[in-house]
């Protein structure tokens, strides 16, 4: 008896042990290391010198700095503002009672979700080209659009927005087709004979009814933006595009790290990024308690 | 369901499938205009917008069409050791880090162990960190660890996400009865035994769709290969594609045709197992 409650003491740590030996080493270590690494100057991974607090000061001076953070906030709020609704919107349309074909459009909005962020820069990339791209020759056949506009060199974040549009707002819609479908049935139709209309049953039933879930996608949207790097950084070609307007927060923080070999610096960069997805958590975490008690 | 309630809906029914229609065309188009661009030539992309025009069926030039942009893409070799990189580090991770996952999230949920909320807590807030915090502490590591350019040094870091031992620790709280647990003790098993035999057959669901997401992760993971591997011949795909845009930027042909080989193979995978994609990657709202 013993020898087996012995055994049992052991077995859940055996079990646990390689995720604790992996995790300790490849997240515990380097995210404690990162903090003291953040107060180093460093050139390349291998010389390193103390400089203190010297690499907050200097970011939160740097203009590049809050230029990546402008733009990651404008795209942040392109995925909320605009791709949320969408994705909204789509998955109302799709919980239409009796509509078919629902897993053919289900299936379709979804499959971009798949696609790597690289591909669909190299995808967008082309699309967005001037004489050759897509979109010029749409818009030229259909309203007289010049086939030479520099979409990427124009209308940087318009074009990232988009592009993401593509890729996630089926992704999203996914989440709030499931929580559309545990929406009482009985109470909508209740409220509908009661002869509200559809915006007042949204307003009313609806909405309140996948309010956490629209919560917790935000969250993760603005989570996603927030490390927004290859897209940009693939589809303008490993630059931060004209007058920066491609710079995002992580590609500041890869240009500092790997391209200037600033390892220390590009730490304090990550410890910021953290710092600000941790408010927004939070943010969100009271948010959604103060709708439960309210 | 009352008459007018059916009448509205046979009223609204139309513009329901007309904006659901466009929304499809819209996704679908890129996807359409990628496979017909990888099998343009150069000289097509500025006459014709998908297919170019000619005397053939349709009204295409389908003689005009062309292998040659994939020809160009294989013939040094560096994209087909690309393809072979991919698979590799793909089905590698996924395997390994379903089966990490699942024995912790496993020994989570269903054993009992002082320091059992501890190490609970402790995934939980992994979950928060921002990968890009890691980046440049987990470079340096690598290098002094000598991982740096390895395979191991992108495999081993992406075997353990606390995402993974949350969902199966999730999955083995709903799905794992404590019951059977107790019935394979008695008659003598293991506890590893039990594991294998008992828990991770009901744990398939959980562990086929959190394999395909790792998988479908890692093949699309830019970042991780690009900041550890500097040998060409190690890349895979997502990082040897990327750079077809710097070295052959007016090469549409080529670009696009690396492109789709390296979305057409997950894209077959996704048509062929779509309910354990969707379920896998939207398993994070799960009783959220």
């Amino acid at each position: 008896m013993s020898a087996l409650s012995g055994k049992l003491r052991s077995a859940p740590w055996m079990l646990l042990a390689p995720f604790l030996a992996v995790s300790a080493m490849f997240v515990a270590f380097p995210l404690v290391q990162s903090v003291s690494l953040s107060m180093r100057q460093s050139f390349g991974p291998a010389h390193t010198r103390f400089v203190g607090l010297t690499n907050y000061r200097d970011l939160l001076s740097d203009p590049l700095f809050w230029t990546a953070v402008r733009n990651t906030l404008l795209f942040t709020a392109g995925g909320v503002f605009i791709q949320l609704p969408l994705s909204l919107l789509l998955a109302l349309l799709l919980n239409r009672p009796g509509l078919r074909a629902r897993t053919a459009f289900r299936i379709i909005f979804f499959a971009p979700a798949l696609v790597g962020v690289v591909f669909v820069a190299m995808i967008f990339g082309v699309i967005f080209e001037k004489r050759t791209g897509l979109v010029n020759q749409f818009l030229h056949a259909t309203i007289g659009w010049d086939l030479d506009f520099p979409w990427l060199q124009t209308f940087v974040m318009p074009a990232l927005i988009l592009s993401a549009l593509w890729q996630y707002v089926g992704f999203n819609m996914v989440y709030f087709l499931s929580a559309l479908q545990n929406v009482r049935a009985d109470l909508l139709e209740a409220v509908r004979l009661d002869g509200a209309g559809r915006w007042k049953a949204f307003r009313y039933v609806v909405f309140p009814e996948i309010r956490p879930v629209a919560g917790f996608v935000v969250l993760l949207s603005i989570i996603g933006s927030f490390q927004l790097f290859e897209l940009p950084y693939v589809l303008l070609n490993s630059t931060a595009g004209p007058d920066n307007r491609g710079l995002t927060l992580v590609m500041y923080l890869y240009q500092m790290g790997f391209d200037a070999g600033d390892l220390g610096y590009a730490s304090a960069v990550g410890w910021v990024l953290g710092l600000i997805l941790v408010a927004f958590t939070v943010l969100q975490r009271r948010m959604s308690r103060g709708e439960v008690s309210s | 369901m009352s008459e007018i309630e059916v009448r509205r809906q046979a009223r609204t029914a139309p513009i329901t499938y007309l904006l659901l229609t466009a929304a499809a065309v819209v996704t679908v188009v890129p996807f359409v205009w990628l496979v017909c661009a990888a099998f343009k030539t150069n000289a097509d992309f500025f006459g014709s917008t998908f297919l170019p025009a000619g005397d053939g069926w349709l009204g295409i030039g389908w003689s005009r069409l062309t292998l040659d942009n994939f020809r160009r893409l294989l013939e040094d070799g560096l994209m087909g050791r690309a393809l072979l990189n991919s698979v590799f580090l793909a089905s590698t991770t996924s395997v390994l880090a379903t089966l990490v996952c699942a024995m912790g999230g496993y020994s989570l949920a269903k054993l009992s162990f002082r320091g059992r909320e501890m190490v609970t807590v402790l995934v939980l807030s992994a979950l928060i960190v921002p990968p890009a915090l890691l980046l440049a502490p987990g470079y340096q590591l690598l290098f002094r660890l000598g991982l740096l350019d390895t395979f191991t040094g992108l495999i081993l870091p992406a075997v353990a996400p606390a995402f993974g031992v949350y969902l199966f620790r999730q999955s083995a709280l709903g799905g794992v009865p404590t019951q059977l647990l107790e019935a394979a003790r008695i008659d003598g098993a293991g506890e590893l035994r039990i594991f294998f035999t008992v828990a991770l057959p009901l744990l398939r669901p959980m562990a086929g769709a959190f394999a395909l997401i790792t998988f479908l992760g890692t093949w699309n993971n830019f970042v991780s290969p690009q900041v550890v591997l500097q040998t060409p011949g190690k890349f895979p795909l997502a990082v040897a594609v990327a750079q077809l845009k710097g070295v052959y930027y007016q090469d549409y042909g080529l670009q696009m045709a690396g492109t789709l080989l390296s979305v057409a193979p997950v894209l077959v995978l996704f048509l062929i197992l779509q309910r354990e994609f969707i379920a896998g990657l939207t398993s994070g709202a799960v009783k959220g």
